[in-house]
């Protein structure tokens, strides 16, 4: 299988008045093509530093780190917004849409700084993106037209527009409850089913249990790695529609 | 990121605060509009005064005793009796490039015309007097040497003295007026000249043989000086060579010699004129230079709300680093909004400069309608140059921010 992510012995080291935080204190692990990982782990324990350094937003203090075959340290700045640009796919758990945009503007954002994509090809993609996360007829409302979830999905369509080796998500289902939550999973999981690669930070179990494998950080080391059962969400969530139509009665 | 998708997010952005970019604006249309103002009021101003100053004469040249100074005290020119019938005379015959002289002599008496009265200024002249000053003649005919051999007591009118005198439209022409105590025939009436740009009245004027002055008026009775001396050069561009020879001429005349200072002021209408236009052009600077300052201050309020607009869009900023915008592309971004802020601002300026100095230059002082094509241009750069520098520092603190922090910005 091909490495998509790997890093080793990576360090991230924060310097707060005179004490050094170790916010990542010696991680090492491959992600491979195809693999849908949740990152566990209590709150500080580094999952967004990690993932921040995946995503190229931030260098390591030390360790190597190579993506899709690049070693990201040797790259200068314009060097990794251009990684970012073609690699990379972010979702965040505010969406981070631009606001009084339209759905497709959002997703078509992305490209928006690949040359190399014509004007005609951006809308294409972004309609095909859009029509991938189902809000194909949601295209031109503006965020706040939008519910959380819709707005989640117009995000991870603008992640998916570009065509990442990895889709980067920290804590997408963090603002959205249970149902919306489940309903996001059923799509990631249908991107994942579809051959994405996927790493997905979140510290709710239930959600760990839609990945295929789980990788647990404390205090910026990895304490467990291993691969899980996959859970359907789209099982999870009939089942959760069923015990609240129950409650109800 | 083109160029094009650039300016689309710049003025969509723009058009989000509409009032807050009008308001932004308004600095730079004002700075704008007033300095195109002033450069047209400074150039219309000098055409003007060019206009009006040229009406004054035709290659003129004026000769006048000069000013003597006894003890540092300005004694006047009137004390010195430097020019008379014998500098005319070898003015007339000895010159090459000198048309046409004509002396002046002055004197001022109550005009009365049955019931009407005037203060009038006769000016003693010879007959080429109306070709020196462009003067044209609107009835009867100017004085000839003939008049002037005779001491003759004709006279020829300007258009404010008929309006004075002759109120029942009576035609002034073979009529006899009285000047003080001595009766005049008007034999012409010159045509109106208007100001001479000086805020002299050129229609003012009694034009009389310069030898009956001398004659018949008791002020000037018995003077042979003359006040001044008119002459005009054969061309325009002979002006200096004639006034060069009037020179030599009038110093042996008066011998004078050599390294000894002239005992007259001679002045070609080129010299007075760029006299005159000079102050204009200072005053033009200085205005021109305070409207410059206002435009700066519109700069410093653009430079203040690109500041507001980085930092409120501060989460935008992260997003676009983190999905690709490089530093280059941010920097781009905030500049092309704050250029063509400025640039908008600059471009009402300009249509209301226009517009303001038409209606002040047109329609209220009545002078000629002089739009600046260079000023326009400039203000134009001046305006993409504010842009570009006062949007600067803002767009780099943009381009600077670190995507993590940006993001995480609420
Ligand atoms: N910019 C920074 N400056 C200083 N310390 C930082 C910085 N960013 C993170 N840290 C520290 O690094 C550690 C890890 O933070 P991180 O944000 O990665 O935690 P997390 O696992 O994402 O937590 P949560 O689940 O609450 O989001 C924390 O102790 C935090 O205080
Ligand atoms: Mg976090």
């Amino acid at each position: 299988m091909k490495e998509i992510i790997e890093i080793k012995d990576l360090h991230r080291t924060f310097r707060v008045g005179s004490e050094d935080v170790h916010a990542l204190d010696g991680i090492t692990f491959t992600i491979y093509e195809g693999e849908f990982v949740s990152i566990m782990g209590t709150s500080g324990s580094g999952k967004s530093t990690l993932l921040n350094i995946l995503g190229c937003l931030d260098t390591p203090t030390s360790g190597e780190y190579i993506i899709n075959g690049i070693s990201v340290n040797l790259l200068n700045k314009n060097q990794l917004s251009t990684l970012r640009n073609r690699q990379i796919g972010f979702v965040f758990q505010n969406y981070n849409l631009l606001a009084r945009t339209t759905a497709l503007d959002n997703v078509q954002l992305p490209l928006m700084y690949n040359h190399e994509v014509s004007a005609k090809e951006r809308r294409e993609r972004a309609v095909a993106a859009l029509e991938a996360v189902k809000l194909a007829d949601r295209m031109n409302h503006m965020p706040n037209q939008l519910s959380g979830g819709q707005q989640q999905r117009v995000a991870i369509a603008r992640a998916l527009v570009n065509d990442p080796v990895i889709i980067l998500a920290d804590e997408a289902t963090g603002n959205l409850d249970t149902r919306t939550s489940y309903e996001i999973m059923t799509l990631f999981q249908d991107l994942h089913s579809k051959g994405k690669t996927i790493a997905f930070v979140t510290h709710e179990p239930d959600i760990a249990t839609f990945t295929t494998r789980t990788i647990k950080l404390r205090d910026g080391h990895v304490v467990l790695d291993e691969k899980i059962d996959q859970q359907s969400a789209a099982v999870a969530l009939a089942e959760y529609e069923k015990n609240i139509q129950n409650t109800a009665i | 990121m083109n160029i094009l998708n650039l300016v689309k997010i710049a003025i969509t952005a723009l058009l989000r605060n509409k009032g807050r970019s009008f308001l932004t604006m308004l600095g730079i249309i004002i700075g704008i509009a007033s300095v195109i103002m002033m450069v047209s009021l400074g150039r219309s101003s000098t055409q003007n005064v060019r206009g009006e100053f040229s009406s004054m004469g035709s290659n003129m040249i004026m000769i006048m005793p000069a000013r003597q100074m006894r003890g540092g005290v300005n004694m006047g020119n009137s004390s010195s009796k430097s020019l008379d019938m014998k500098d005319l005379k070898s003015l007339e015959n000895n010159t090459k490039y000198v048309a046409h002289v004509s002396p002046t002599v002055g004197s001022s008496a109550q005009l009365v015309f049955g019931a009407n009265n005037h203060p009038g200024s006769l000016t003693g002249v010879a007959p080429c007097y109306i070709d020196i000053r462009k003067y044209e003649m609107a009835e009867g005919i100017m004085f000839t040497e003939e008049h002037l051999k005779r001491y003759a007591k004709v006279c020829v009118i300007g258009q404010t003295v008929v309006e004075n005198l002759f109120t029942n439209g009576e035609d002034p022409v073979g009529q006899t007026i009285r000047c003080g105590s001595v009766p005049m025939k008007v034999i012409g009436v010159l045509a109106s000249k208007g100001g001479n740009g000086m805020g002299q009245d050129q229609d003012d004027i009694v034009l009389v043989p310069y030898t009956t002055i001398q004659t018949r008026f008791a002020s000037a009775n018995g003077r042979t000086s003359f006040n001044m001396l008119f002459a005009s050069a054969t061309r325009e561009e002979d002006s200096e060579l004639a006034a060069t020879e009037i020179t030599y001429i009038l110093r042996s005349n008066h011998g004078i010699k050599e390294g000894q200072e002239d005992d007259f002021d001679i002045r070609t209408q080129e010299e007075i004129l760029t006299a005159m236009s000079s102050v204009t052009k200072v005053l033009t600077m200085l205005l021109t230079a305070i409207a410059a300052i206002s435009l700066i201050v519109g700069g410093i309020g653009i430079m203040n709300i690109m500041y507001v607009t980085v930092t409120e869009r501060t989460k935008e900023i992260g997003l676009r680093m983190a999905i690709g915008a490089k530093s280059k592309d941010v920097l781009l971004q905030f500049l092309s909004e704050s250029v063509i802020l400025s640039l908008i601002g600059g471009l009402i300026g300009i249509i209301f400069g226009v517009l303001l100095s038409y209606v002040l230059l047109s329609l209220v002082l009545h002078w000629p309608m002089v739009i600046s094509q260079g000023a326009i241009g400039i203000s134009f750069l001046v305006c993409a140059a504010t842009g570009v520098f006062f949007g600067w520092y803002p767009a780099k603190k943009a381009a600077n921010l670190d995507p993590i922090v940006a993001l995480r910005y609420e």
